[in-house]
């Protein structure tokens, strides 16, 4: 008897916890994820129907999985921390927004400023991110696949962005000490960003990032590095008429 | 913020359900904006009639016997159909701008929110379940039609500070964003001859769009021009008599959404707008570019 009890337990905590937006409401998922505690034995979860929403699995602080089927809208997995979230569709403005730790994967595309502000924690895009994409990043990473749209990392301040596709006009406009790497053409670079030398550690580092994004076939030899020239640093006084 | 929206229709089958359709969008992004709401719907062109959508406050007193009073004045049939604070007067295409002074010198209370040979405008404050339902736009057939949600900023929440502006026949334009030159652009419009009705920026962008496609533009290079005389932040969606046309400024902060599949072209300002569309799944969904002039027409 208690064997059999058992083993339906066990059953239960293995399977996916399953959130239908249609039926439940974005407030009680959100709020079920930051129930959670650690050690928690709820570890899979899978959202349906997400159909746009906004905000869907924000604020998450436990390592568990997260598989949203369909497309977000604003802000999802903002601020996350620790979890690994799927998106199986294209995410909207903001996502990853000051993510702290855990990585997030958009299968489709993403639209404005993914990323932003994000501290650590990995986000892969797989499709093409829009404009200002890891604008004033802190140390998180992002790879894209696709290609990046205007004034992508703007006041990037450190982590990696990675862009195996293009990137449009402004690249890492007064940027600060974010590294960014693309492989295919940039349409401008902003004020103060520069291409600089590939060394071996960024060979290394690049190479790393891509494995942790899960791209095969590509080398990191392809990229070119971009990054602050380090001109905006300090004011000079030649520029004072400016002002 | 503000939400827009936008349909295009390919299919011919889908026209019967364009009213329900862009209803059921506009009410997806009633967050967006809860000061008021309007949609312009362009229906099938009856081929001898043109009409003008007019509003009134006090609908009871300036909708009884305009038809006869009307009829009278420009000396041709007139038929007026009734919705709430809108009407929307029918007469010969040949007498319609005699028709619009003639209403304005019986009832100088009533505004004229449109006129064309297809177009109806509906615009009031509220949220936009209430809009529709009070116009009863779900039930409105069509071949394309815009609309959107109001979070005011510009100029106050009236039902003449609601879009869609239209400032010339069949033309229409929703505005998500804010307009930083418009006082100079209105100015040399009215110069031109242009008349408004507001003091809000949105208007300015449909006059500019109404006087260059009276200088021969077609929608697309009128669009076009935007990029250029326009100062601001903007995503608009246009319609004319059988286009539809989308444009955001060079910055692109406001969002935007589109869709296309064999039966449409849809636009939102959220993906949230497009969930219920017909065929969504499969449909090839892109945000469009800055900079860019998108349009299509039947």
């Amino acid at each position: 008897m208690t064997a059999t009890k058992l083993s339906k337990a066990a059953t239960h905590d293995h399977a996916s916890r399953i959130f239908d937006l249609d039926v439940s409401s974005l407030r009680e998922l959100n709020q079920a994820l930051h129930n959670l505690t650690p050690g928690s034995n709820e570890t899979a979860w899978e959202v349906l129907h997400p159909k746009g929403s906004h905000s869907v699995a924000v604020g998450v602080d436990q390592p568990v999985t997260i598989d949203v089927r369909g497309s977000v809208g604003y802000y999802c997995g903002g601020m996350n921390s620790g979890s690994t979230i799927t998106v199986h569709g294209s995410a909207g403005p903001g996502v990853g927004e000051n993510m702290m730790s855990g990585s997030i994967i958009v299968k489709g595309d993403a639209s404005q400023y993914a990323g932003a502000t994000g501290r650590g924690g990995l986000l892969v895009i797989e499709g093409n991110a829009s404009s200002r994409c890891g604008i004033s990043m802190k140390g998180i990473d992002i790879v894209v696949h696709g290609n990046i749209g205007h004034m992508s990392a703007f006041m990037a301040q450190s982590g990696n962005l990675v862009v195996l596709g293009d990137a449009g006009d402004a690249l890492g406009d007064s940027i600060y000490e974010a590294r960014l790497f693309v492989r295919g053409k940039v349409d401008s670079l902003g004020a103060d960003c520069i291409a600089k030398e590939m060394r071996p550690e960024h060979l290394q580092l690049l190479q790393g990032l891509l494995d942790r994004a899960g791209v095969t076939g590509v080398k990191p030899t392809e990229f070119k590095r971009y990054g602050s020239a380090r001109t905006l640093y300090n004011f000079n006084i030649d520029n004072a008429d400016a002002y | 913020m503000c939400g827009i929206v936008g349909l295009f229709l390919k299919d011919k089958s889908l026209e019967p359900k364009l009213g329900a359709m862009l209803s059921e969008m506009l009410v997806s992004l009633s967050d967006r904006g809860p000061d008021s709401a309007g949609i312009a719907i362009y229906g099938a062109p009856s081929g001898n009639e043109a009409k003008i959508t007019i509003q009134s406050a006090k609908p009871a007193r300036d909708f009884r016997d305009l038809d006869t009073e009307l009829a009278k004045a420009i000396g041709a049939p007139v038929s007026i159909a009734v919705k709430s604070t809108h009407a929307v007067v029918r007469t010969t295409p040949a007498k319609i701008d005699e028709a619009r002074e003639a209403i304005q010198a019986l009832r100088p209370d009533i505004r004229i929110m449109g006129a064309g040979d297809v177009v109806e405008i509906y615009k009031e404050v509220g949220l936009p379940e209430a809009v529709v339902d009070r116009f009863d736009v779900r039930k409105m057939a069509g071949t394309h039609g815009i609309g959107h949600t109001r979070m005011a900023t510009e100029s106050a929440v009236t039902t003449m500070g609601a879009h869609p502006f239209s400032t010339g026949a069949d033309q229409c334009l929703v505005h998500n964003g804010s307009l930083s030159n418009h006082n100079n652009v209105r100015r040399e419009l009215i110069r031109e001859g242009m008349k408004f009705e507001t003091e809000n920026d949105t208007e300015v962008a449909a006059a500019y769009l109404s006087s260059q496609m009276a200088h021969g533009k077609n929608l697309g290079e009128a669009l076009e021009g935007t990029l250029s005389d326009l100062d601001g932040f903007f995503t608009f969606v246009v319609g004319t008599k059988n286009g539809f046309g989308v444009v955001r400024d060079p910055i692109a902060c406001k969002p935007a959404v589109m869709a296309e599949t064999d039966q449409y072209v849809a636009f939102g300002s959220e993906y949230r707008a497009l969930t219920k569309l017909p065929g969504i799944d499969n449909a090839r969904v892109w945000e469009p570019e800055p900079a860019t002039v998108y349009f299509w027409e039947h």
